[in-house]
């Protein structure tokens, strides 16, 4: 990634003050550079849109979905928050059947599904309420493969986006941040965060810039060579027909969260 | 005219030190929470709004109520509300100072305010409500200023102040409406999820900004030489009298649609606010006084004859005021973040410096509010009025 969207945005600033480019220019540049993040790197993973599927029979106990939740963590140093639940940061989680689909509760449904680890991350809804509620942008749905991304320098720290979001998918970061990742394990490559900023997966953006699947994803594989099944996250494009996610979602029968809402999660579940 | 406010007695320089006490104490609790962040409040992943936004929910209202006052004294001629109206648009100025101040002690990252301003973002309601609270208390500043100038003067106000009047009133209901659309247009947040809101919204303001105003119209006829007069105050007590009606009416109707189609998400908010949901309660004492006080407001103001005594009238209009001031400033904004996305109970209740930060913005939002009364009364106490309460201007 040569430009980030800061360093365009200064650019296609400067370019207007100087009368460079004026609308059209402007909006050339801001494709140039969408496009240069995705495929500067020859080796980078493009799509229209991605998507995930969750397959719940693959994750039966916490040493099945715990190494994905760490593996998130980790590369995106996700303060471990402990001293107060209130100010916990998360990206990915697990919730039973319950708490993750509310309103869809039967006292009767089997007692394997209600005490299933749903695993919970952004759903990078198609319409995203997060975004349409920003007053600065610092969340916005990146055109070109549809992912829900957070600008956190930008980020102002009003928490419109958690009352939008009706998953609870935002983290806020109620103090420093710092002290609650454990030096030993930092990843440098990622930026860590400051307090008064949100927070959320940002579906490994980084990663797949460098032609790397989500960490959760490789996760999960990994989870999944151990065990000799297949894993238990499956990511790929949703508008490729021939993509993974694709043809799961063509032969299973699979739930997203809330769908009533209108937003159109990304995240696919099979129970 | 801004030198009127040095000239005080002790009573008002013994309150002005009082606020500026407030205020001091505030800022230190502020600093504590800008260098530790919003965690030494009591917000939390789940409840990630609290008092300062329940508190800049309410004063926009309150904002808004100055309407009130401007609307049948400019549209209908009501005279008798001639002397009220400058503490009306000036009651209006404090409040939206104080909503300004509320947000900005709430964001996470203070120092970035600018950027809504640098990166404008159309689809965002909180756009929408930064130029209308910005525009509105633009249009009353230079508008109470400009009114009372003449006044100073005895003469005329300028022609061109009236289209801006007629705008102002347009504007008020307009900027809590926005602020209702805040809640109102966010997906999966039932409670906050409902086309009556900004009604909701305009019913509490025009109820408690009124009742608010009342009791300043009789502190301002105690302690000083300036009489509102007391036909105002039995009008705006009537005003009170209506939309406090047609407020408790409006939550009924929520009531009824929750309850009656008994679908489990609308209800789960009031049954939390009201009565506990899952052994969490923290909310429903003081929900509880918030109606008592409503009910003991609307016995007292509905009968015409105890409205007509004038310290009943005050007791109605405080607990109006309270009523509403739990209500919209506490229960409305908690009520949305619970239950939680997941269906759980976090509960929330401010902290020491949350409190201390909130009581700091009203100290200002009253200091702003006393110097602008003291400029506002000062030279009214040198305006002769005729028995209407119209001032006379020599001009003519
Ligand atoms: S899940 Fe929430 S945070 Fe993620 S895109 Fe949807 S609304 Fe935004
Ligand atoms: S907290 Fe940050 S990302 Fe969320 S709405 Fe505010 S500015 Fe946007
Ligand atoms: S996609 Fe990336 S950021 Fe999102 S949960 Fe998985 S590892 Fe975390």
């Amino acid at each position: 990634m040569s430009m980030n969207r800061r360093e365009f945005i200064k650019i296609a600033g400067l370019s207007s003050i100087l009368g460079i480019g004026g609308v059209t220019g402007v909006t050339a540049l801001k494709n140039s550079v969408e496009a240069s993040q995705v495929s500067k790197n020859p080796e980078a993973l493009t799509a229209k849109r991605w998507a995930m599927v969750v397959d719940m029979s693959k994750f039966a106990s916490e040493e099945d979905f715990q190494p994905c939740i760490d593996a998130c963590h980790r590369v995106h140093n996700v303060p471990h928050v402990t001293d107060n639940p209130k100010h916990e940061v998360k990206w990915m989680w697990p919730e039973t059947y319950e708490h993750a689909f509310p309103g869809n509760e039967d006292e009767y449904r089997a007692e394997k599904y209600q005490h299933m680890p749903f695993l919970m991350l952004c759903n990078h809804c198609e319409n995203p309420p997060c975004v349409r509620v920003c007053p600065t942008q610092a969340t916005f749905k990146r055109k070109s493969d549809g992912i829900v991304m957070m600008d956190m320098h930008r980020c102002i720290g009003c928490r419109f986006c958690m009352a939008g979001c009706p998953y609870g998918a935002r983290s806020f970061n109620y103090k420093n941040p710092r002290p609650f990742i454990d030096e030993s394990k930092e990843n440098p490559e990622f930026p860590t965060r400051m307090k008064g900023v949100v927070e959320k997966c940002t579906l490994c953006y980084e990663r797949l810039a460098k032609g790397l699947e989500p960490a959760c994803v490789e996760a999960a594989k990994e989870v999944a060579v151990k065990k000799g099944t297949t894993p238990g996250l499956i990511f790929g494009d949703l508008e490729d027909p021939a993509s993974e996610v694709r043809k799961i979602l063509s032969e299973r029968f699979t739930i997203r969260r809330k769908p009533e809402l209108g937003t159109s999660p990304s995240v696919y579940y099979i129970i | 005219m801004l030198e009127k406010a040095i000239y005080g007695g002790r009573r008002y320089w013994v309150w002005v030190c009082f606020l500026l006490s407030l205020i001091g104490v505030g800022f230190l609790a502020y600093l504590y929470q800008f260098q530790n962040g919003l965690g030494v409040t009591g917000m939390s992943r789940d409840v990630s709004w609290g008092l300062y936004i329940g508190q800049f929910t309410f004063l926009v209202g309150v904002a808004a109520s100055g309407v009130m006052v401007v609307l049948p004294y400019y549209l209908h001629d009501y005279k008798k509300f001639a002397r009220l109206t400058i503490l009306g648009e000036f009651l209006a100025i404090a409040a939206v100072i104080m909503c300004m101040l509320f947000i900005f002690v709430d964001l996470g990252q203070p120092l970035r305010v600018l950027n809504v301003i640098l990166h404008p973002t159309p689809n965002s309601v909180m756009f929408y409500d930064m130029l209308v609270l910005s525009g509105y208390l633009f249009l009353n500043l230079l508008i109470g200023w400009t009114v009372l100038g003449a006044e100073r003067k005895e003469v005329a106000p300028p022609k061109w102040v009236k289209p801006l009047i007629i705008l102002s009133i347009a504007w008020a209901p307009s900027i809590h409406t926005v602020t209702a659309f805040l809640y109102a247009g966010i997906p999966g947040r039932h409670f906050w999820l409902t086309a009556i809101l900004a009604a909701r919204f305009l019913a509490s303001a025009f109820a408690g900004g009124p009742a608010l105003l009342i009791i300043l119209a009789m502190i301002v006829r105690k302690y000083t030489k300036f009489d509102p007069g007391k036909e105002a105050i039995q009008t705006l007590g009537k005003i009170v009298t209506y939309c406090m009606l047609i407020n408790v009416f409006f939550l009924g109707l929520e009531l009824f649609t929750a309850f009656y189609s008994q679908i489990p998400g609308h209800m789960h908010a009031f049954q939390y606010l009201y009565a506990g949901l899952h052994g969490h309660s923290q909310l429903v004492p003081i929900m509880w006084l918030s109606s008592i006080l409503a009910v003991i407001a609307i016995a007292l103001l509905v009968f015409p004859q105890i409205r007509k005594n004038e310290s009943l009238l005050a007791v109605a209009c405080a607990a109006t005021f309270f009523s509403l001031w739990i209500d919209k400033g506490f229960g409305l904004v908690i009520g949305g973040f619970v239950p939680n996305p997941f269906e759980k109970i976090t509960e929330y209740w401010p902290t020491l410096p949350e409190a201390l930060i909130t009581l700091a913005v009203w100290a200002i939002g009253f200091l702003v509010l006393t110097i602008l009364y003291k400029i506002a009364v000062s030279v009214k106490e040198d305006v002769v009025f005729d028995k209407y309460g119209e001032r006379q201007i020599k001009a003519e």
